[in-house]
Parts: C-alpha cells; sequence; structure tokens
C-alpha cells in the first residue's frame, strides 16, 4: 500500500515537474509568435528597417526558446503513457483525439513553417515569407486552443459516457471540445501568454533604454510593449474574473481551498488577503480579510450565502496551502502588471516614456513576472482539482500506470539533471541574446568593404536591405 | 476489411514510417557527426536537415498520440512494459534537439553541443531499435495492463535490433548527405555510406532470420505453403534494392542511394506488419481489441483525411524551398 502511495507521488511530482518546464516556454513562444507576425507586418507595410532589425532579434530567441518547447513537449506526449497509463486507456477515446487534432493542425504547421520562417528569407518572397511567419503564429495558437480544451475537459468533462471496461467513451463532440471552462481557461491562457511576453520584451526594451534611451529599436521594443501591458493586463484581470465565477460554479471545492474559506459563510463570505492554512485543524490561522468582499467578487451580492471545505469530507479536499497561496501569488502580480501598464500610460501622456529610469527598472524587474503568474495560476488550477484527473469521475490514484516507485523516482531523477542542466543552458544563451543591443551595427565577417561612403552603412548593416 | 480500426492501424503505420524515414536521416547524421572531418563539414551536415527536423520529429509525436487516440489500450500496456527505453529515448531527443540551436549559440562550447547531438542522435536511434526489437518479440498482458517484469525488454535480440536501426539511420543520413552536399564532405558521406550499407543490408539479414524463430505464428507465414508465395515479394524486392543500392554508391550517383535506401527502409517495413498483423501488442492484443470506439476513430478519420494531404503538401513546400545542395555560407544564425 505504501508503495503504491509513492509511486503515485513520485508520478504526480514527475508530472508537475515535467509540465511545469515545458509551459514556460509555450508561454513565452505564444506570445512571441505573434509578436514576430506583427513584427514582420508592420516592415511590410512602413519599410521602417526598425521593424526588420526587431524581427531578426526576437527571431534568434524565439528559435531557442521553441526548440526547447518541441523537445520538452514529446517527453509530455510520451508520459501520459509511461506512467498514467490507466488514465490513457480510460480517458484516451476522449482526449486522444483532441490531442490527434493539435498535432495534426498545430504542431505540423508551426514546425512545417517554422523552417521558412527561420531559414527562409531570400529563398522565398518577402509575402511568402510574412504568410510562413503567420502560421507559425496561429499554429501557436490553434495548439494552445486544443490543449486547453483536453485540460478543460478533464476539470469540467461533459458529452461523455461509460462503456462497460471503465472507458470514457465520447457522446457529443460538440459539448467535450467547448466543455464548460474551456473558453474561460482559453481566453485567460492566451492573455497570459501574451503578457509573459510583453514584458520580457518590455524588459529587454528597458535594459537597453538604460544603456541608452536614444536607441530606436529598444524604444520601439518598449513601447509596444508597455501598449500590450496597458491594454491586455486590465483585460486579464476581466477575464480572471470570469474564470474564477465559471470555477465556482462548476469546482466550487477549487473556489473554496482558493479563498481559504475553511468554514461556510452564511451570510456573506470574507476575502481573504493573507492568512496560514491549517490543514491537520481545517482553519485559517492569521487571517487578514475584507468582510463580505469574496461573496461580492464571486457572487456579485455582499449577503451571498458561500459553502467552505467543511461540507467536504477531508480526502476530497486539495492540499489547501499550495492552492491558496499560488493563488495570491498570480493575482498579486497581476496587480503589479496593471499598475505597470497604467504607469506608463502616465508616463507616455507627459512624454516621459523613454527618459524615466525608475521605471525602465521596475520593468526589467518585472521581466520574468509573467512566467511566475502562469506557473502559480497553473498550480492553482491543476493542485485545486485534486484528488481528480477527470474532475468528479476519476481519481488521481486510480489512474497511474503499474510501474513501481523505484522506477518512477529514477526517471524523476534523470528527467531533473537534463532539464536543469539543458534548459538551464537554454536560458542562459536567451539571456545572452537579450543582453546583445538590438540594432547594433556589425562588421561584415571577412567581407571587404565594397564601397565607401554613401552606402558604407548598408553595407555594414545588410539587414536594412530588404532582401538578403 | 476497411473497418475503421484498421484504417487507423494503416494509416499508424503510415506516420510511424514516414517518422523513421525522416528523422531517420535526421538522427543517422548525428550519428556519423563526429566521423565527419572538419568543423564545417559539421556545420553544413547540420544545416541540411536544421529547416526541416522539427516537423520530421513531429511525425514521432502523432505515432505517440495517434496510439493514445486510436488504440489507447495499446499504448497503455506498450508505454510501461518498454518503460526504460521510451524515457531514455525522449530524453536522449532532447539532448539532439537543443543542440541545433545551442551549437550556434555558443561557440566557445561548441564541442559539448555536437557531442549533445551525437550521443542523443545515437542513444535515440538505439532505444528505438530496442522498442522495436522488444516489440516483435512480445508483451505480456495481464487484464488491461503490462504484465512482465522491469526488463523484459532487455535480450539479445533487442540489443541487436538496437544495433541494426544505428547501421540503418547511419545510411539513411550519409545517402541523405550524399544528395545534399558537395566537395570533401560527399567524400566522407561516401566512404560512411558504403560501410552503413554493407551493416544495415547484413543486420537486415540476421533480423529477418532470427524474427521466425521467435514464434512459430511469424514462422508459420515465412515458411508455409502458399503464405511463402504471398510474403515471397518481401525478401525478392529487398535483393533488387540492395543491388540498386550498391550501384548508386560505386558509380555515385548522388541521386540513388538515398531513396533506396528509403525503400528497403519501406520493405522492412512490410515484413514487419506480415510478422505482426492482426496484433497491436504482438500476439497479446489485436487491432480490433485495442481500437477506441468507432466514434472517436471516426471523429478523427474526418480530420485525417483533410489535413494529412494538407500537411503533406506544407512539408513538400519547404523540402522544396530547401531542395539541392546545400551552401555552405547559408544560415541565419
Amino acid at each position: 500500500m505504501f508503495e503504491a502511495l509513492d509511486a503515485v507521488l513520485l508520478a504526480r511530482i514527475q508530472f508537475a515537474f515535467t509540465v511545469s518546464f515545458h509551459i514556460i516556454f509555450p508561454a513565452f513562444s505564444i506570445g512571441l509568435a505573434s509578436y514576430l507576425m506583427v513584427l514582420e507586418g508592420l516592415w511590410l507595410k512602413t519599410e521602417n528597417p526598425v521593424y526588420l532589425r526587431l524581427f531578426k532579434y526576437w527571431r534568434k530567441i524565439f528559435a531557442v526558446a521553441f526548440g526547447m518547447g518541441v523537445v520538452s513537449g514529446i517527453v509530455m506526449s510520451y508520459q501520459f503513457g509511461t506512467n498514467w497509463s490507466v488514465f490513457s486507456d480510460k480517458a484516451g477515446p476522449v482526449i486522444g483525439p483532441l490531442m490527434a487534432y493539435e498535432i495534426l493542425t498545430a504542431f505540423f504547421l508551426e514546425a512545417g513553417f517554422l523552417g521558412v520562417m527561420l531559414f527562409g528569407l531570400g529563398r522565398v518572397s518577402n509575402t511568402l515569407h510574412f504568410v510562413s511567419t503567420i502560421m507559425v503564429a496561429f499554429g501557436t495558437l490553434l495548439s494552445a486552443t486544443w490543449i486547453l480544451s483536453v485540460n478543460s475537459w478533464m476539470q469540467t468533462p461533459a458529452g461523455f459516457g461509460i462503456n462497460e471496461v471503465g472507458q470514457f467513451v465520447p457522446e457529443n463532440w460538440m459539448e467535450i471540445i467547448f466543455n464548460p471552462s474551456f473558453p474561460y481557461r482559453l481566453v485567460h491562457m492566451v492573455l497570459a501568454a501574451y503578457l509573459t511576453t510583453a514584458f520580457v520584451v518590455g524588459a529587454v526594451g528597458a535594459l537597453h533604454l538604460l544603456r541608452n534611451r536614444q536607441n530606436p529599436e529598444a524604444r520601439k521594443m518598449f513601447s509596444m510593449a508597455m501598449w500590450m501591458a496597458a491594454i491586455v493586463a486590465p483585460l486579464q484581470v476581466v477575464a480572471g474574473d470570469f474564470h474564477g465565477i465559471n470555477t465556482y460554479e462548476h469546482q466550487p471545492v477549487k473556489v473554496m481551498a482558493m479563498e481559504g474559506h475553511y468554514d461556510s459563510y452564511p451570510e456573506g463570505a470574507p476575502l481573504y488577503l493573507f492568512g496560514i492554512p491549517d490543514e491537520e485543524n481545517q482553519e485559517l490561522d492569521y487571517a487578514i480579510g475584507i468582510p463580505k468582499l469574496s461573496s461580492l467578487i464571486i457572487k456579485h451580492d455582499l449577503d451571498a450565502p458561500m459553502k467552505g471545505l467543511d461540507t467536504v469530507p477531508d480526502e476530497l479536499q486539495p492540499p489547501v496551502p499550495l492552492v491558496f497561496w499560488s493563488f495570491r501569488i498570480m493575482v498579486g502580480i497581476g496587480m503589479l502588471m496593471v499598475l505597470i501598464g497604467l504607469f506608463s500610460l502616465f508616463l507616455r501622456w507627459r512624454r516621459k516614456l523613454y527618459n524615466a529610469p525608475l521605471f525602465h527598472r521596475a520593468a526589467m524587474l518585472m521581466g520574468p513576472s509573467g512566467f511566475v503568474a502562469v506557473l502559480a495560476g497553473w498550480i492553482t488550477t491543476e493542485v485545486g482539482r485534486q484528488p481528480y484527473t477527470v474532475y468528479g469521475h476519476l481519481m488521481t490514484s486510480d489512474s497511474i500506470a503499474p510501474v513501481e516507485a523505484p522506477a518512477v523516482a529514477a526517471s524523476l531523477f534523470a528527467f531533473i539533471v537534463v532539464y536543469f542542466a539543458l534548459f538551464g543552458a537554454g536560458t542562459l544563451y536567451i539571456l545572452k541574446m537579450m543582453n546583445k543591443t538590438p540594432g547594433e551595427i556589425r562588421p561584415l565577417p571577412e567581407t571587404p568593404t565594397r564601397t565607401a561612403g554613401t552606402t558604407q552603412l548598408a553595407a555594414q548593416r545588410p539587414d536594412v536591405l530588404p532582401a538578403e | 476489411m476497411f473497418d475503421l480500426p484498421t484504417v487507423w492501424a494503416g494509416l499508424l503505420a503510415l506516420a510511424i514510417f514516414i517518422y523513421v524515414v525522416l528523422d531517420g536521416f535526421d538522427l543517422g547524421i548525428g550519428i556519423v557527426f563526429p566521423f565527419l572531418k572538419s568543423d564545417s563539414d559539421r556545420d553544413v551536415a547540420m544545416n541540411s536537415v536544421a529547416p526541416v527536423w522539427d516537423g520530421n520529429e513531429t511525425w514521432l509525436v502523432l505515432g505517440g498520440g495517434g496510439l493514445m487516440a486510436a488504440f489507447p489500450l495499446a499504448y497503455a500496456v506498450v508505454m510501461p512494459a518498454l518503460y526504460a527505453p521510451f524515457i531514455i529515448m525522449i530524453l536522449a531527443l532532447v539532448f539532439r534537439g537543443v543542440a541545433f540551436e545551442y551549437r550556434w549559440r555558443d561557440k566557445a562550447h561548441e564541442k559539448i553541443w555536437d557531442r549533445s547531438f551525437f550521443f542523443g542522435s545515437l542513444i535515440a536511434t538505439f532505444c528505438q531499435g530496442i522498442v522495436l526489437g522488444a516489440f516483435v518479440q512480445g508483451i505480456d498482458v495481464d487484464g488491461r495492463a503490462y504484465g512482465g517484469g522491469w526488463w523484459d525488454w532487455l535480450t539479445p535480440f533487442t540489443i541487436t535490433c538496437g544495433i541494426a536501426l544505428v547501421a540503418g539511420y547511419a545510411l539513411l543520413g550519409t545517402t541523405w548527405l550524399i544528395m545534399k552536399t558537395e566537395g570533401e564532405l560527399r567524400e566522407t558521406a561516401y566512404h560512411h555510406a558504403k560501410i552503413s550499407a554493407f551493416a544495415t543490408l547484413g543486420f537486415v539479414g540476421v533480423v529477418s532470420l532470427w524474427t521466425p524463430f521467435l514464434s512459430p505464428e511469424i514462422a508459420e507465414r515465412w515458411f508455409t505453403f502458399p503464405q511463402l508465395l504471398f510474403v515471397l515479394p518481401v525478401p525478392t524486392l529487398t535483393a533488387i534494392l540492395a543491388g540498386l543500392l550498391a550501384w548508386g554508391l560505386f558509380t555515385r550517383k548522388d541521386q540513388v542511394a538515398f531513396p533506396t535506401s528509403i525503400g528497403l527502409f519501406a520493405l522492412c517495413f512490410a515484413g514487419l506488419g506480415i510478422g505482426i498483423s492482426p496484433y497491436i501488442v504482438p500476439r497479446a492484443i489485436t487491432i480490433q481489441e485495442a481500437a477506441a470506439p468507432d466514434s472517436s476513430l471516426f471523429f478523427m478519420l474526418i480530420g485525417a483525411l483533410i489535413l494529412l494531404p494538407v500537411i503533406i503538401g506544407y512539408t513538400a513546400f519547404t523540402y522544396w524551398v530547401f531542395r539541392g545542395k546545400v551552401d555552405p555560407d547559408a544560415g541565419y544564425h
């Protein structure tokens, strides 16, 4: 019995580890692919070389991030089988086809056109190259759509039956794909990816503005990033609120854990800003809260009664501290993002956007915040739906493969070592590329100066020319 | 005959075959990477596949994802049965995959990423061969789950299959380089292609003779009349293609060896199919038993029939964009 429990726990840690590492890359590459599309489109429209230089600058970074996303994604597609084979057998008929559609519509599209996007400038026409970039961006969004449909179905399953061997079988594909939490989760995640990218781009822009506030590429990327922050961050707050209300409707226990509501509140529930969840005694210690605000946010009524975890048997509760805290980290970062966005509007209005070193420093600090928020958000929703894999229907402990703890432990160890070494190196390379000044004049390697004078800039900066 | 599970078994076999051929030459280049003569040769060799490797590897994702979707029971049995080779394979593919970018980002540590590329390719290939061998030799099933031990997959037969696949992918990789490169690199590729071809054909012979001894059921298909007449074209065509390959390599027809090698892989694949069908987990679970409900298979089939031609279309377009011999000075890095 204890051995079985250990294997479950180890397999969960392994999945959490590999999927957390993986989500970092798509969270970045979904946004960056769209950004590259916008940059190339603007370059083709305005012929302003700043856009082309930014495109090439971020394309290199995209290539590394995308590569890490691909290889860490392959791990996911096999881990369902190696560690969670019972889940795969039972849920495969429903979620398998959705993942097959993800591969057929999205993965091939991204990978097929990535080659042209990276290596094709000059080999194909500018229009065809732009189409390839659009396809890559479109592919990343399609991929997000399918996989979030899968995840959402596991959270709020719909449109299925159960056959004689205990498999989930599809009955209505529309209900399966457009299951109740899917639209909310999709919007929330895509906005999160865009915000994550915006804050990374903003941080890189800020870094180079601090070094040289006249750098046209740095100004352009910082300005674009701050527009995104100002527009998308507030939208994300609204989307998050809708998502939360949807969660309360379909997974109320998760919301109880997020809110730290161990007790039921028949006359309006407080919003706890701080507290130390005590699982043993089922109470929130040192709680600081605002009375009735939780009822107002979730039910839009100050006095609406809300049930607490006292109505849920202990063994059906998720681990409250993790959910409670990861939720607060996500929301806290979201609020900071809104602040940065609003403040950028103020600076823009005062014409000081490029001349505000303190603000640039703050933007740099916020650079990695999107990743932290994305991870915290996923921890909230994934830990919050425990102890189920298919919510309400299949327990996590009943989903595990017939593998024994030492095997899972050994592979977990291998994943940790390899991921930290290889993705650590990749992250380092990305940081090195970000540290390079965008649009820097680089001498052509080993090429004699063809002409002096008027065309010198063109000779030194071949990237100014439309065709390579 | 053409019920949904059979159609899907065919489509999955096609996806796996496309993977084997396409990533086969990528991995093959990794396998011969240390044997190339100069850094610039290695640059060109890697650039010859850099625009396409990503798409090639996607067929492996389709193989895994498609198996889970169409035959969830088979996926649930095979993955735990081949736990170690699968985990090691995907980790090796991580080492191989990151090298494509990292190698250009850090010239000071280029050697590390060259090694990562080589060992990643070699180990991934070896593990794929082991998976193949273990699959052919059979998997113990208990109810709806794997019923064997941790190390069942490790036998002399599976190790032979692992080495055989290394030789086979090296053949694909070197013949691809013959087709795509010029000068010294092409010479080196010819040299290693001959060695790989010799080794590949030898291993094809060994594995083909060994396989029937694994089970009387397979032996019956190959050695009894009249089944013999039905399967006889496979070895016959193999012999013809082997001759063609040797002719292409020794008379230096740059465009011959690679397609012929693909042909050899296709025949081995057909031979494998003859040995396995109608099972999806050999001699334990049939295609019909493992299949997802028709509603799942039909829903996916609509998409596959529309999308697969589109995918093949734009994949062909990518190859066409990067057609011809590789320009040593090209690359976006």
